[in-house]
């Protein structure tokens, strides 16, 4: 009875005692006094969000409309053309002069998104012939089939984004997993992986894209696959060293003598004290993933056509080098979101130095 | 010139600061020529920091107050000259000789350097000097040294090395910083032997840096103790250490652990059966001949003891005498060959056939800073055994479990508000061995092996652990295996005692037997070097 006691003022809030911050708290703590890293990271989470809501930010349909005292929600109703005024059972184009003239009648109303345009729209009712400067209708001027450029730069950074982080999420997890298996067992596990790994890296990467780019469709999915067979190889050397560091250290020893299995040593043990570079190469694996997608998209290996990417804006900037608007707003778009990556891998490296003292 | 004192070296209101940080607090400390001056303290007391400062090695440290050397205060002289002052008036000697030697010249290259650049010497009587050196220091033969690189020598032989160059240029002060505590104990006292020949020939001061009171009495003229950055006490070595003054002195005086052993009886039951163990780790031979085959190390050759209830086996040796090894054998956790029964069963080597075994047998492990997860709290790294061998408890039962088995060690929430929730870093090395010894009782264990549980503690630290650990034994009839270099715990806490040397057991029988009538001559020198009233240099 007397230790429930003893337990209960553990708990008792008159206590005066500060909890000490667990070692990720403290990592984050000097994360966030790192300035430019801490900013980075804010505005790169605002930019994913943001993209994340494009069909809010850049759609070619109202969020919101009102015709002759009926609400619709254009966004994601299909509507044909009839329903205001029009001659065709066709879905309508809010971009037709002639329906926003019927819009713009005096209780109709129509709320478009900031930018009104989708990454597929084309605008046939363009004023100017594309590829066409930035104007008041497209701030950042059409591509050269007509599309707006802003729309596919955004939806172009959401896919890019979505992508590498999938790309890392996988490369990692693998990297981690190959990387304890050889750093825990050691010997001739360890022995064998690192051939497997000497002959898996010998691969020609650039052929096998190529290769399998003419026999399937490209897909994004398939990109994703091909790209996390080779992306593992290099995490998992860091992890397996962290490992055969970690492994013999006393420890690991008290828990086996505590008895305590080979799993549980590596779960409750190891690995929580080989993460470090993990975390710290995260960021840099993002922008390395990112960049490595839109170079495919350049090559015209990468996601199918018609997907917004980058890497196919980059490619039209250089057949049209006169359309300054399009490689210049791409180039900006990819210098702003590398930077980031790296001043956020800067400030993590900085923050997970255990040399670094906390102030 | 009036103003400047009379001795050799003379500190006045000197202190060192790191940052806001000030870790000397204005000492003031005298070395005569031709004295032997002691400066004792435990670790971060600023007693190496006061020895660099003098040479002005600190880099980022802010230093303030006089540094006289010979009439001239270091304190205000050009980088220049303190380029000079090192190695050809004030030399140093650091605790590590292989870190302080290059590893990729020769022991004679080195050593010739030295008279190049601080002697201008042509190469031929540099290198003539250089031999001369080495046969002062006993590296005999001198062409065999001259030519080894310092991973071919021993750590003695290394220490020797590093005297030869710090005396190369025969400096006026030599500051030793803990010269002898990484070698092993015999080889102690021949480096000690050593520093008095030269230091009776050249007339050198010597500044000691050490915590080992025993080499105070047998080496030093005075000795001046060093507690947090302060002086507390200085004096001639007889006078300080016979009727210290200072309350810390004294601490550090009686920090000689104290013998409460109880009995024990002939029928206790027995705990551990050794008979005839042996451990060989596969190596491979060098050369093409490693891709084919495996040779094989033998780390310890047939040890063999019995261990009954409530006893303790010590188990002395240097570093390499293959006692780590046993421990890691007797828990199990290396294959071995021989008959090694505890309490009646033996290892399967098998997760979960060993379970049972594994909760009676627990380990305390040296080096306090690598023995606790840095990721875990307190609460994870002591329940952890629960987790395992009583999964079924609930979280309240098992939390109770662990703060009964934190008092038992001396750990309470009253002295550290929040202690479950800390994590290791929080604690100093003594506090984080005892959190290390509660993880092991949690299990309620009948063996404990406890390798080096007090090595890399200081003495008063030292003392209180052994005094728990007696504390422990008496209350619970636990068993010890304690492997351990230093004959004081040997003698403090041994009922029988196991001296290894590279792998062999060359004696054993009961400790105190031993030590007073050591049979084989490597135990006689073991005892001899850590006599603390051995004879006087």
């Amino acid at each position: 009875m007397c230790g429930w006691i003893r337990v209960s003022n553990l708990t008792d809030p008159g206590r005066v005692w500060q909890a000490s911050p667990t070692p990720a708290r403290r990592a984050w703590s000097r994360f966030k006094r790192h300035r430019l890293g801490y900013w980075s990271l804010l505005l790169f989470v605002a930019m994913t969000v943001l993209s994340l809501a494009a069909e809010l930010i850049s759609n070619d349909k109202p969020l919101l409309a009102q015709y002759d005292g009926r609400w619709y929600v254009p966004m994601v109703q299909n509507l044909p053309e009839t329903n205001f005024g029009g001659d065709f059972d066709t879905p309508t184009d809010f971009l037709d002069p002639y329906i926003q003239a019927q819009f713009a009648k005096p209780g109709n109303w129509a709320l478009y998104p900031i930018n009104p345009y989708h990454h597929s729209t084309l605008n046939y009712f363009a004023k100017e012939p594309s590829p066409s400067g930035p104007s008041a209708d497209n701030w950042l001027g059409t591509d050269d089939r007509g599309r707006d450029v802003l729309a596919r730069l955004i939806y172009g950074f959401r896919v890019s984004v979505l992508f590498a982080l999938a790309l890392t999420l996988i490369g990692t997890v693998l990297g981690v997993f190959t990387g304890a298996v050889q750093g825990f067992f050691g010997g001739k596990t360890d022995l064998a992986f690192q051939r497997f790994i000497e002959i898996w890296s010998a691969m020609p990467e650039l052929y096998l894209l190529i290769i399998f780019a003419a026999v399937f469709d490209p897909s994004v999915g398939l990109l994703l696959i091909l790209l996390s067979l080779f992306g593992w190889m290099g995490l998992s050397d860091y992890v397996r060293a962290e490992f055969l560091r970690n492994r013999q250290l006393d420890y690991v020893r008290a828990a086996k003598a505590l008895g305590l299995g080979p799993w549980a040593i590596i779960s409750r043990h190891v690995l929580p004290n080989s993460l470090t570079p993990v975390v710290t190469f995260l960021p840099f694996r993002m922008s390395a993933a990112i960049l490595a997608l839109t170079s495919l998209d350049f090559l015209g290996l990468g996601v199918p056509p018609g997907t917004p990417s980058l890497g196919e804006l980059l490619a039209q900037g250089k057949s049209n080098i006169d359309a300054w608007w399009i490689s210049l707003s791409t180039f900006m778009v990819l210098v702003i979101t590398l930077l980031l990556l790296t001043f956020m891998g800067d400030a993590l490296r900085d923050a997970l130095d255990p040399r670094k003292a906390d102030l | 010139m009036s103003a400047v004192p009379k001795p050799l070296l003379s500190l006045r209101q000197w202190r060192v600061a790191f940052g806001a940080n000030e870790v000397v607090h204005g000492i003031d400390l005298d070395v005569a020529a031709g004295e032997r001056l002691a400066l004792v303290g435990e670790s971060g007391s600023g007693k190496t920091v006061t020895a660099l400062g003098v040479l002005r090695l600190l880099g980022s440290a802010r230093l303030s107050g006089h540094c006289w050397f010979d009439g001239e205060d270091l304190l205000q002289a050009s980088e220049a000259r303190m380029q000079q002052v090192r190695g050809q008036h004030i030399a140093m000697v650091f605790q590590e000789p292989m870190t302080a030697l290059n590893p990729l010249f020769t022991i004679g290259d080195q050593l010739a350097e030295v008279f190049l650049l601080k002697m201008a010497l042509s190469r031929q009587d540099a290198w003539h000097r250089c031999a001369e050196m080495l046969r002062q220091t006993g590296l005999t033969p001198v062409d065999r040294f001259m030519g080894s690189y310092p991973h071919q020598l021993s750590g003695g032989q290394r220490q020797r090395a590093m005297i030869a160059m710090a005396l190369a240029c025969k400096p006026k002060l030599l500051l030793a910083d803990e010269p002898t505590t990484a070698l092993d104990v015999s080889m102690r006292g021949q480096i000690l032997d050593l520093l008095d020949t030269l230091q009776r020939e050249t007339g050198t001061s010597i500044l000691m840096i050490t915590h080992d009171l025993n080499l105070v009495r047998r080496f030093a003229d005075r000795v001046a103790v060093m507690e947090d950055g302060h002086v507390v006490e200085s004096g001639a070595v007889q006078q300080v250490l016979n009727q210290p003054n200072h309350a810390y002195t004294r601490k550090l005086v009686d920090s000689r652990p104290q013998r409460h052993l109880a009995e024990v009886s002939a029928d206790a039951p027995l705990v551990a059966q050794v008979q005839d163990v042996r451990v060989s780790y596969r190596t491979k031979p060098s050369g093409w001949r490693g891709w084919f085959s495996a040779g094989s190390l033998l780390a310890v050759e047939s040890a063999s003891f019995e261990l009954r209830q409530g006893e303790t086996l010590g188990v002395l040796g240097e570093s390499g005498s293959g006692k780590s090894t046993l421990a890691l054998a007797l828990l199990g956790l290396l294959p071995f060959s021989g008959q090694l029964k505890l309490m009646g069963q033996s290892w399967q080597h098998q997760h979960s056939a060993d379970l049972n075994l594994r909760r009676m047998v627990q380990v305390v492990f040296q080096d306090p800073f690598s023995s606790l997860s840095p990721r875990m709290t307190v609460e994870d790294v002591v329940g952890e055994g629960l987790r395992v061998h009583q999964a079924r408890l609930p979280p309240q039962q098992r939390q109770i479990r662990v703060m009964q088995s934190l008092s038992e060690v001396g750990m309470t929430e009253s002295e550290f508000p929040g202690l479950l929730q800390r994590y290791p870093h929080e604690f100093s090395g003594g506090q984080r061995q005892r959190i290390a010894v509660a993880r092991a009782l949690i299990l309620q264990p009948r063996l404990l092996v406890l390798d080096e549980p007090t090595s890399a503690l200081d003495v008063s630290i030292q003392k209180q652990l052994l005094q728990l650990l007696q504390r422990l034994q008496a209350q619970r009839g636990l068993s010890y295996v304690l492997i351990t270099h230093d004959m004081q715990v040997i003698q403090a806490m041994a009922h029988q005692v196991l001296v290894m040397k590279q792998g062999q057991v060359v004696e054993s029988g009961p400790a105190l037997s031993v030590l007073e009538q050591p049979r084989h001559a490597y135990t006689q020198s073991l005892v001899q070097a850590s006599t603390p009233d051995g004879p006087r240099l």
